[in-house]
């Protein structure tokens, strides 16, 4: 079978069994657009800024466990993705990003639209690839989704020159992909499995804590879920493994680190033993190293050897896939048909019992008074019973979502944690919603965040995305203002803003619903209306909260996890 | 510490700058690094100095293996080694020098590759770098014109091999 090169990128996406892509047209990609117009194995989804083709592709792959796909075009268009990509880097979200380039001849030659797209984006990748011949791209795309998606997930990239896309020749699918330079490891040693169920079963103050290496390893939340109570332990989650394990099981401390509940973080900090699951001590969770978890043995579970050791010295680190060794440690334990020790852990549970009656995360909303932004996001939790998929953008409104909404399964949590994206939120949430379009998903944005990707209205209407969009509004870069009122004596250097838009005015002009909350009594009514309407059209829902709320508890940067500011 | 780490990579376009950004993006230190294909020109054999201490040498293997075109990684550095570098100095050359130059490159073993008695001539020396070191400061008495060093590459002293399986 002859085929040109865009072609073969499409009959690719098909045999890799993609429904969905994101992009936008440009002049080097033209070729691939009108094979694209020509089929009809997958959709493409109209963004309108590249960098929302690649958070969208994010919010779709971290809700459907999937591999996003982004097609956007040379020059400008691949700058604009470049966001995207880093975000998926951090976050390890599993993607493939096509972007068009100059015809191969005029390469070097800052041509029109011309930029170094392989260049730039290589410490933006997990990988990149510039295509030279219409014969090689097959591979290449097979080698890309097979990066993508396996080992710790993460953005490819395919820089394909326009004369590639034109250019014809025989196609041949490569039936398996092996590469001899990359073998990710999936099953955890042994050896290491077995000393790590020793230690589980000696120890007498565990703790789990679990990341966003549960949500990559599909399936793997109910053997954590399983492990934690089969050895009695208590479960942390990062920003990112929220979900991991349901909110109400009695097993869950809630977050950890820097805006993580009081119990969390002290159970962190008196452990002695900590088992890391899929999470890798990043700064804003082991605030100052030299007090993290000072009395614990730690064991660490990831499928990255460079995540292991990085920050915090694993005693016994366990390379693999977290689902995979999760089983291996379980079947372990019930070969040697262990339990824990229970007079410890009765002691443990009630010192726990203690700390949770501090009650980190209590609010309190009077009538009359502005409404709290943490009643909106436990309201929200009420009407949806904890079932819906939440996207958010960056700052206070992402931590009060993080701590207040309450999750009950994996994969119903889209945010962007390792770089801290402002404008995720709306492209992410379009993203989720196409890939469960039969569920309920929130967006809890900020008057700042929604700003950065607002155009993404326009798309949400295009498509009839019936997204409910929520701003906790508070007329600041809360989270820049918190930090400027403690460390900063309250100077409010440029994070406030004194020309807001009319945002509900906003969401009509952009053919949606726009409703606004101003009084507490107005908030639940309101929300009903919302989440009542069945036009297929996104409702924005504008809250007026209070201004001057601060995220609590909170680690100061350079903190120790025990010296929690509570209030 | 000083490391020695040879690395087995795919003999592709751009491996050079991913290692190299690796090291700058990381701020790990990068003392030399030197690359060429081996025997199956599919790969590339690199011998790269770093300095650091256990834990940023311990990373600096990681993040290498991490590299996808990267097949292998080696510390050698604690293992029976050698180690060998490429000298090429010019020197200027007259009547008066010319004797002492020929009877310090002698006793370095260098080659004399060109030779102008009354213009310059170029030596060769491969050794340890600390050799070349000596060689070159002992040269400090004439005038150098122009110098290039390969910076070491290494390998194993055992029998062991260094290749794909
Ligand atoms: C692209 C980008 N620029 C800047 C920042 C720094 N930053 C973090 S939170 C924040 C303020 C966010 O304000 P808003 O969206 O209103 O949310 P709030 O904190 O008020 O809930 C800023 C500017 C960022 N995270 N991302
Ligand atoms: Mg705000």
């Amino acid at each position: 079978m002859k085929l040109s090169g865009a072609e073969i990128v499409v009959e690719c996406l098909k045999r890799e069994g993609v429904d969905t892509i994101f992009g936008y047209p440009g002049g080097a990609v033209l070729q691939i657009y009108d094979a694209i117009f020509q089929q009809s194995h997958f959709k493409h989804y109209l963004v309108r800024h590249e960098q929302a083709a690649l958070h969208a592709a994010s919010g779709y792959a971290r809700v459907s466990g999937k591999c996003g796909v982004a097609l956007v075009t040379s020059g400008p268009g691949a700058t604009n993705a470049v966001t995207g990509l880093a975000d998926a880097l951090a976050d390890s979200t599993p993607l493939v990003c096509f972007s068009g380039q100059v015809t191969s001849a005029l390469i070097g030659n800052d041509a029109f639209q011309e930029a170094d797209v392989v260049g730039i984006t290589r410490s933006a990748t997990k990988h990149n690839f510039l295509v030279k011949r219409a014969e090689d791209l097959a591979l290449i795309i097979r080698q890309a989704f097979h990066i993508a998606t396996t080992g710790r997930p993460g953005p490819v990239l395919i820089d394909i020159p326009k004369d590639v896309s034109i250019n014809i020749c025989e196609f041949v699918w490569p039936e398996a992909v092996n590469m001899r330079s990359y073998q990710p490891v999936t099953q955890g040693h042994p050896g290491q499995i077995k000393k790590a169920v020793k230690a589980m079963l000696a120890c007498q103050r565990p703790v789990i804590y679990s990341g966003g290496g549960i949500m990559n390893s599909v399936g793997s939340a109910a053997l954590l879920r399983e492990l934690s109570h089969s050895l009695n332990a208590p479960v942390t989650n990062t920003l990112m493994g929220l979900g991991g394990i349901p909110y109400d099981d009695p097993h869950f401390l809630g977050m950890l680190g820097m805006h993580g509940t009081y119990e969390a973080n002290m159970a962190v900090s008196h452990c002695d033993l900590l088992v890391a699951v899929g999470s890798r001590f990043d700064d804003r969770v082991t605030g100052k190293l030299e007090a993290f978890a000072p009395d614990a043995k730690i064991i660490h579970i990831d499928i990255d050897p460079s995540s292991i050791s990085k920050n915090i010295h694993a005693h016994l680190p366990i390379v693999g896939d977290v689902g995979v060794v999760l089983k291996q440690i379980l079947e372990e334990i019930a070969r040697k048909n262990g339990a824990p020790n229970a007079d410890a852990l009765a002691l443990w549970w009630e010192q726990i019992a203690e700390w949770r009656a501090v009650d980190s995360l209590h609010f309190e909303q009077l009538p009359d008074a502005p409404i709290k932004p943490q009643r909106v996001i436990q309201a929200v939790h009420e009407i949806t019973h904890g079932n819906a998929v939440v996207a958010t953008d960056v700052g206070q409104h992402q931590m009060w979502a993080a701590q207040h909404y309450g999750f009950r399964k994996p994969h119903r949590w889209v945010t962007s944690g390792g770089l801290g994206t402002m404008g995720y939120g709306l492209p992410a949430g379009m993203g989720a919603q196409i890939a469960v379009p039969d569920e309920r998903v929130v967006v809890f944005t900020g008057d700042a965040s929604i700003q950065m990707c607002i155009q993404e209205l326009a798309t949400m209407y295009q498509y009839r995305l019936p997204i409910i969009i929520i701003i906790l509004n508070n007329a600041y870069m809360g989270m820049v203002r918190q930090w400027q009122e403690m460390f900063y004596e309250s100077r409010y250097s440029q994070s406030y803003f004194d020309s807001l838009p009319d945002f509900v005015k906003l969401a009509e002009a952009y053919r949606g619903t726009g409703l606004k909350v101003d009084h507490i009594e107005q908030l639940d009514s309101v929300l009903e209306q919302a989440f009542a309407i069945k036009n297929e059209r996104f409702v924005l829902v504008d809250v007026a909260v209070s201004k001057e709320e601060n995220v609590y508890p909170m680690v100061p940067a350079g903190a120790a996890l025990n010296e929690m500011v509570l209030s | 510490m000083r490391h020695t780490i040879t690395v087995l990579v795919e003999n592709e376009f751009g491996v050079l700058t991913r290692v190299a950004g690796l090291f700058s993006a990381r701020g790990y230190n990068i003392e030399s690094l030197n690359v060429a294909p081996i025997q199956d020109k599919t790969v590339s054999r690199m011998t790269i100095v770093t300095r650091g201490d256990e834990r940023a040498i311990e990373q600096i293997k990681k993040q290498l293996n991490k590299l996808i075109p990267v097949i292998k990684v080696d510390d050698i550095s604690h293992t029976v080694h050698l180690e060998r570098e490429m000298l090429l100095v010019k020197v200027a050359a007259s009547p008066e020098s010319y004797n002492a130059l020929l009877e310090l490159a002698d006793s370095f073993g260098a080659k004399v590759v060109d030779d102008h008695i009354d213009s310059h001539m170029i030596l060769e020396l491969t050794g340890k770098a600390q050799q070349l070191d000596e060689f070159l400061s002992r040269l400090s008495d004439f005038d150098v014109t122009a110098m290039t060093r390969t910076g070491p590459v290494g390998m194993r002293r055992d029998a062991k091999g260094f290749n794909l399986d």
